[in-house]
């Protein structure tokens, strides 16, 4: 994983254009983000600081195996600063030489998932004037995603509404993690807001959240909670089903980000089949459950799922359909996927351009 | 698909405990003047996880007409051993003593009711097994009735809970992993909360249906957990068998958890075997619920991707509502599977089953 890739990538022009669904920018200080924010918000960055429902402050919970919180050894900018934060050198070093036509900007904000929930929303804002300004003003290819704090939903109304304003933004980000089981009635001006404007609500996987993660407390080791993390994926998608907000909100649509794939099929599977014997206690849920998650929900394939014989991935895609599924890379993060190796069986070519660009083309509305 | 031919070996029914005063004969006077003073508030422990009356708990038809289903032997004969043409049946008691915070209590209600299993039902039907039930909270005090009960080897695996207050591979579980290795029992995990810890990432879902359709994420973290920690590493001989954990989720666990060791193996240095070898091996499934795509094609895929034949065990889940009629078998089963499946997984699995074969 720490084999550098930089010059094999700039030798070799890109084959075709893709759309990255995951790329992750960061702030070279926090500097760059406070001057988005009033002096209030400036001085609690500056002497609080980020507070998450985690126990270490500026990292996270699970010690990563690689440096820059787990990023490619190869992707610290030459200039300094952690990687991910200098627009330049990512152009170098992903964008121009893996021919993205579009990338999709996933801050990890962490604004979502602050415990003083006003402090979350000038975070939030923050770094949503931060991604159009200092990324998508200065390459065309990049669309923002509106950071918000899902548990404020009226503060997370207005974010919306500022932001709309600038198309840039193409997606809404709220993470698998939320305080209540994200189908909930609670989230619903959400739904109504990203079905008016035509959002899909991108759910990227969380470092971390305000419960364990996993059913019995938390997992001792970052293998374990990187396999749970599917696990956060799969509640958020049935509480959508069993609570009846796809039902309720037909334009709502979510996008699951570095969460896998591989687990829809098996899971759509489970929730029919007990859902076909246990109905009458959710009358509000009309049709089976894969018929929901077939039509709303997409996922991005890094992590790619790496079956033992190649060939199996092309059962899953099978099984999911092949127009839910979009390419990520996840750049600059450890496990980056790289357009050119990630498949490791040979997709059909209608099926490699659904993947790598149409999908995301169709979904955001891109080019 | 009903079963093919008489014989089969059913690796999960559920007999039922009528009340907690049917223990009170096996609990040490001591015991007996303090459940005695509670056991008004204590006298069903029925779990949160199966509402005794939802069909999840039982299937309409075996339901009796009045009090609890499967508390008779009588009932589990004619509904379950009989009609199918079971050779053996695994009892597996689901009872609030798995899991009561005050493990003292739990576990001496625990070992009350293992006596209670084997006088009331193996006693009584020469092809009842059991498992041998423990607090979760008590793991020294369960290795010592593991001990207790080891000479007895219609006891066939020791059983616990798929959600509990600590993941099932950390070292506090391991002096019950050993003896559970040592006698050749394996540890079953079956579908159940504390309701302790919050069964998802994002907290308490609404529904029942919510609640059992969680049961698969926590079957495959325990399972992370086993492989992780090096419980397998350390006692190369103890199996796992998940139960009532819905199966099909397994292959997209064993390629992410897969993927995931060789990119983080660094922080588990022991597991130096790719875990989908390590999963094979020692892992096994209960059929029911077997959470089946909807086509033939896909369940042979399905075991395809598993890459053996050999992990799942035949159960009916009697008297959950996992089928209709005697469809006990999920349509589309590979028929060279089904005695797999039926008789010789389930006689791997738990070697104590071969030892009592007539």
């Amino acid at each position: 994983m720490n084999t550098p890739v930089l010059e094999r990538t700039l030798n070799k022009p890109a084959k075709f254009s893709i759309v990255d669904c995951d790329i992750h920018p960061t702030r070279r200080t926090n500097a760059e983000l406070t001057q988005y924010m009033p002096k209030r918000w400036r001085d609690h960055m500056n002497t609080i600081g980020i507070r998450l429902p985690q126990p270490f402050m500026g990292t996270q919970p699970y010690p990563r195996m690689s440096a820059g919180n787990g990023s490619r050894m190869d992707a610290f900018p030459p200039n300094g600063g952690p990687p991910g934060c200098d627009l330049e050198f990512m152009q170098k070093q992903h964008l121009d030489p893996n021919g993205v036509e579009f990338g999709m900007l996933q801050p990890l904000s962490a604004g979502s998932s602050t415990m003083d929930l006003d402090f979350g929303a000038a975070f939030c804002s923050a770094l949503n004037d931060w991604q159009a300004e200092q990324w998508c003003e200065r390459d065309h290819r990049l669309r923002a995603t509106i950071c918000l704090t899902q548990e404020d939903t009226a503060a997370a109304i207005k974010e919306i509404e500022r932001c709309v304003k600038n198309s840039f933004f193409a997606q809404i980000a709220v993470p698998p993690r939320s305080i209540e089981p994200f189908g909930r009635r609670r989230y619903w001006p959400l739904f109504e807001a990203a079905q008016h404007y035509g959002l899909p609500i991108a759910m990227h996987t969380h470092a971390y959240g305000p419960y364990p993660n996993g059913a019995s407390g938390n997992t001792t080791y970052y293998i374990e909670d990187h396999y749970a993390w599917v696990n956060s994926m799969q509640t958020t998608v049935m509480s959508l089903v069993m609570e009846g907000a796809f039902e309720r909100f037909p334009g709502l649509k979510v996008v699951m980000i570095e969460g896998g794939f591989a687990w829809a099929p098996a899971f759509s599977w489970r929730m029919d089949n007990h859902w076909s014997r246990m109905r009458s206690e959710v009358p509000h849920v009309k049709r089976p459950p894969s018929e929901y998650m077939r039509e709303r929900v997409w996922f991005t394939t890094q992590p790619i799922e790496e079956p033992e014989k190649a060939e199996h991935l092309l059962d899953l895609i099978r099984q999911i359909g092949e127009d839910r599924i979009m390419f990520s890379t996840d750049y600059p993060h450890w496990d980056f996927d790289d357009p050119q190796h990630v498949f490791k069986v040979r997709l059909p070519e209608a099926t490699r351009q659904s993947i790598f660009r149409d999908n995301a083309k169709a979904l955001y509305r891109l080019g | 698909m009903k079963l093919p031919y008489a014989g089969a070996i059913d690796c999960d029914i559920h007999p039922s405990v009528p009340s907690t005063a049917v223990l009170m004969p096996y609990l040490e006077p001591v015991w007996q003047s303090t459940v005695g003073m509670i056991i008004r508030g204590i006298e069903h422990m029925d779990l949160t996880s199966y509402p005794p009356n939802s069909n999840l708990a039982c299937r309409p038809d075996w339901r009796p007409a009045a009090g609890k289903p499967a508390v008779s032997l009588e009932a589990v004969q004619t509904q379950a051993l009989d009609h199918f043409g079971l050779q053996f049946a695994i009892c597996n008691f689901i009872h609030g003593a798995q899991i009561l915070t005050n493990g003292d209590l739990g576990g001496v209600l625990c070992r009350a009711l293992n006596d209670w299993i084997a006088r009331e039902w193996l006693d009584r039907d020469p092809r009842l097994r059991a498992s041998i039930v423990v607090s979760l909270q008590n793991p020294d005090f369960a290795a010592e009735e593991v001990e207790r009960l080891a000479h007895d080897k219609r006891f066939v695996q020791v059983l616990l809970l798929s959600m509990g207050e600590l993941p099932l591979g950390r070292r506090y579980y391991w002096p019950l992993y050993k003896a559970a290795e040592k006698h050749g029992l394996p540890i079953g995990v079956h579908a159940g909360s504390m309701f302790r810890v919050a069964p998802t990432q994002s907290g308490f879902p609404s529904y029942l249906v919510e609640d059992y359709c969680t049961q698969s994420q926590a079957m495959g973290s325990q399972l992370a957990s086993f492989v992780a920690e090096g419980v397998f590493v350390k006692f190369p001989g103890l199996r796992l068998v998940l139960i009532e954990s819905g199966v099909t989720w397994l292959p997209s666990m064993m390629w992410r958890f897969g993927k995931d060791w060789r990119g983080t193996r660094t922080e588990v240095p022991w597991i130096n075997t790719p875990p989908p070898a390590i999963i094979r091996e020692h892992l096994r499934l209960t059929l029911q619920p077997f959470d089946a795509p909807p086509g033939a094609k896909d369940i042979e895929r399905f075991f395809d991707h598993v890459g053996s034949d050999e992990v799942v065990l035949f159960s009916s889940d009697y008297p959950h509502h996992q089928f209709d009629g005697d469809e006990a078998l999920p349509d589309g089963l590979p028929e060279s599977m089904l005695r797999k499946i039926l008789i010789d997984n389930p006689l791997n699995a738990y070697p104590r089953l071969r030892e009592t074969l007539s």
